[in-house]
């Protein structure tokens, strides 16, 4: 019984000390691109994004609800202008609310919406997938895929 | 005995929890049909938070009332502190006002299930610091050979503390200012989140099929324990599949697909070796909790094949970002952890009013909860599989003409919620009645 008890602490001892290794490399290398920093306006626009919960009904990288459509390269679509995305927020269609916010908060919205755009693509159409279940992505602004 | 009154005061803060999530769901699934509906004063902005945090509080303050209960009455520990127990219980409900009072002025969090503003994250860790004191506490001093439950109730206290603070680390500006791994740490968060509750939930099922098998030995056997660390695992790396499709580095992604092919295997040969050996009178006994063990059985079976399914990157892909997800996380919210969490609430019924006997309305909404939850889930898995074609492959067919396409789909999808909704109403209505009577 006794080596039970030391067993059972020792693989729980061994499993933490893994946790806190992992912890430490996720916390410091876990995004593929490093050097994106976001601007002190794109900082704002997501913490607007935050204040108003417009993750509520859309995502980013698929992540978030499900209402409204994901944002994550709205930036980057051509035909989806800044003055599209502001007359959007400030007029509302459909299930998509009508805010009143300032010019220069649409300013930092728009912002935020190129800070993600940047970092890469959803859905990621060019992905491969791999005989192994494996799919390879596509990395934005780089030549090789992971 | 050594009458605990705040366990059932959160079981019942539990259940009326459980009844607000079910309501603002059935009533925020119309949005899906009705765009203008609500859109005005409570749109999905603001109702969904209350859903969600809902939903997350029932699971949480169930298995905090289960375990107490456990603890105390049930294996008659005595409390290290029934005052801190009070505390505890008071912090979480003046808390649980302050989050709905937060939301409804619009002071809202924003990010997945911490929806509420951060500084109430602060009392909320109190409320854990001081369970986790007293169930320490309580059962480092009375109990020498630890049950597997004892060590995931344990676990499940310490890591929800900390992965309670990862999710803040957005706070920190190093993780705010890269958006990328912001995401992962925020879903690596999560995910431990829901890992650390699963541990207190699933040991709470353990302890309960110990219990109705009146075989101590069960919850200290190998597998068992194998099962248990082989969770702890789960919850430590597995959260990733929630993130392949963000881009991490591959490693991150490539220990998530590995390790998270195991944990369900062994949940389901335990539960099922359970049942095989169960003898036919004790099944007469407890009835509605067995009967909700026997539920989570089935529905851990279905999930697990899902689960296995999703945590595949080639079906990951197709899957991620739409209805398929939903139906996952329903599955598991509903079909397990609720199922479990009901057995748990009946078992303790049971005990506080040894001649209840479940009426026949119970029973059938228990059946009535179960045909249409798997409706339910159909729905949900056809809507997603229509939002995932529109995603990858219609180019020029617009988000609202997709949304407007797929009104079948979410007709059925509110129907059967619908359905979902009465079978647990009534169960609940039951269940409080129960409680506030045995209380007496
Ligand atoms: C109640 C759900 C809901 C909330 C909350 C919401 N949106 Fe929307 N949003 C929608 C819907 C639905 C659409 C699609 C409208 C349409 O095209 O018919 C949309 C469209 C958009 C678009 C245009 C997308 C495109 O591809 O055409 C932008 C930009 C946008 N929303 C930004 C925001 C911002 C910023 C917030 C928070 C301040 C927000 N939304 C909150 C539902 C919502």
């Amino acid at each position: 019984m006794k080596n039970n008890i030391l067993y059972n602490k020792l693989i729980i001892g061994g499993l933490v000390l893994l946790f806190v290794i992992y912890n430490f490399v996720v916390y410091n290398n876990a995004a593929f691109i490093q050097e994106h920093k976001l601007s002190d306006a794109a900082i704002q626009g997501q913490q607007l994004w935050q204040d108003n919960n417009c993750t509520a009904c859309h995502q980013f990288y698929g992540l978030g609800g499900y209402l409204g459509p994901d944002l994550t390269n709205i930036a980057s679509d051509s035909i989806k202008t800044d003055a599209y995305v502001k007359a959007m927020i400030n007029l509302g269609k459909n299930a998509m609310p009508k805010y009143n916010f300032s010019e220069k908060e649409l300013q930092e919205f728009l912002a935020f919406f190129k800070a993600v755009d940047q970092t890469g693509y959803f859905p990621n159409k060019a992905a491969t997938t791999e005989k192994t279940g494996w799919v390879k992505l596509k990395i934005k602004n780089t030549t090789d895929d992971q | 005995m050594t009458s605990n009154k705040y366990a059932s005061h959160f079981l019942v803060l539990a259940l009326l929890s459980l009844f607000v999530s079910i309501s603002i769901g059935v009533l925020i699934s119309f949005q899906y049909i009705y765009p203008d509906f609500l859109k005005h004063s409570f749109h999905f902005a603001k109702l969904r938070p209350v859903h969600v945090i809902s939903s997350v509080s029932w699971v949480v303050l169930a298995a905090i009332g289960s375990i107490y209960y456990y603890v105390n009455e049930q294996e008659q520990l005595p409390l290290y502190s029934k005052r801190l127990a009070g505390v505890h219980f008071y912090i979480f409900f003046l808390t649980g006002i302050a989050i709905y009072f937060s939301i409804l002025i619009g002071k809202i969090g924003g990010r997945e299930f911490f929806v509420f503003a951060p500084v109430l994250m602060i009392p909320i860790l109190i409320g854990w610091l001081l369970f986790g004191v007293n169930y320490f506490k309580t059962v480092l001093k009375n109990i020498k050979n630890w049950p597997v439950y004892y060590w995931m109730w344990g676990t499940g206290t310490v890591f929800m503390i900390f992965h309670l603070m990862e999710a803040h680390f957005w706070l920190i500006p190093s993780f705010r200012e890269n958006y990328i791994r912001d995401l992962v740490v925020q879903w690596k968060s999560v995910g431990s989140f829901v890992g650390s509750w699963n541990q207190l939930v699933y040991g709470i099922s353990i302890y309960l099929m110990t219990k109705i098998k009146g075989d101590a030995r069960f919850a200290r056997g190998k597998l068992v324990f194998f099962f248990y660390f082989l969770g702890l695992a789960n919850l430590m790396f597995g959260w990733a599949h929630h993130t392949y499709i963000i881009p991490s580095q591959p490693w991150v992604r490539i220990v998530a697909y590995s390790i998270s092919m195991t944990e369900w295997i062994i949940l389901f040969k335990i539960i099922y070796g359970f049942l095989l050996n169960l003898p036919q009178k004790e099944r007469q006994l407890n009835t509605m909790a067995y009967r909700f063990l026997v539920a989570a059985d089935v529905w851990v079976f279905l999930n697990l094949i899902i689960a296995l399914l999703l945590s595949i990157p080639a079906i990951n892909y197709h899957t991620h970002g739409t209805h398929i997800t939903v139906m996952h996380t329903m599955g598991t919210m509903i079909g397990i952890n609720t199922m479990i969490l009901m057995a748990s609430v009946w078992f303790i019924i049971s005990k506080l009013n040894p001649d209840c006997y479940p009426t026949k309305w119970t029973v059938f909404s228990y059946k009535f909860l179960n045909v249409s939850l798997f409706f339910f889930l159909l729905s949900l898995g056809i809507a997603g599989i229509h939002r995932g074609k529109w995603m990858l492959e219609n180019d020029g067919v617009s988000f609202t003409q997709m949304q407007m396409d797929l009104h079948p789909d979410y007709v059925f999808m509110i129907v059967t919620g619908i359905g979902v909704f009465l079978g647990l109403l009534v169960i609940i209505l039951a269940a409080l009645r129960e409680i506030l009577m045995g209380k007496q």
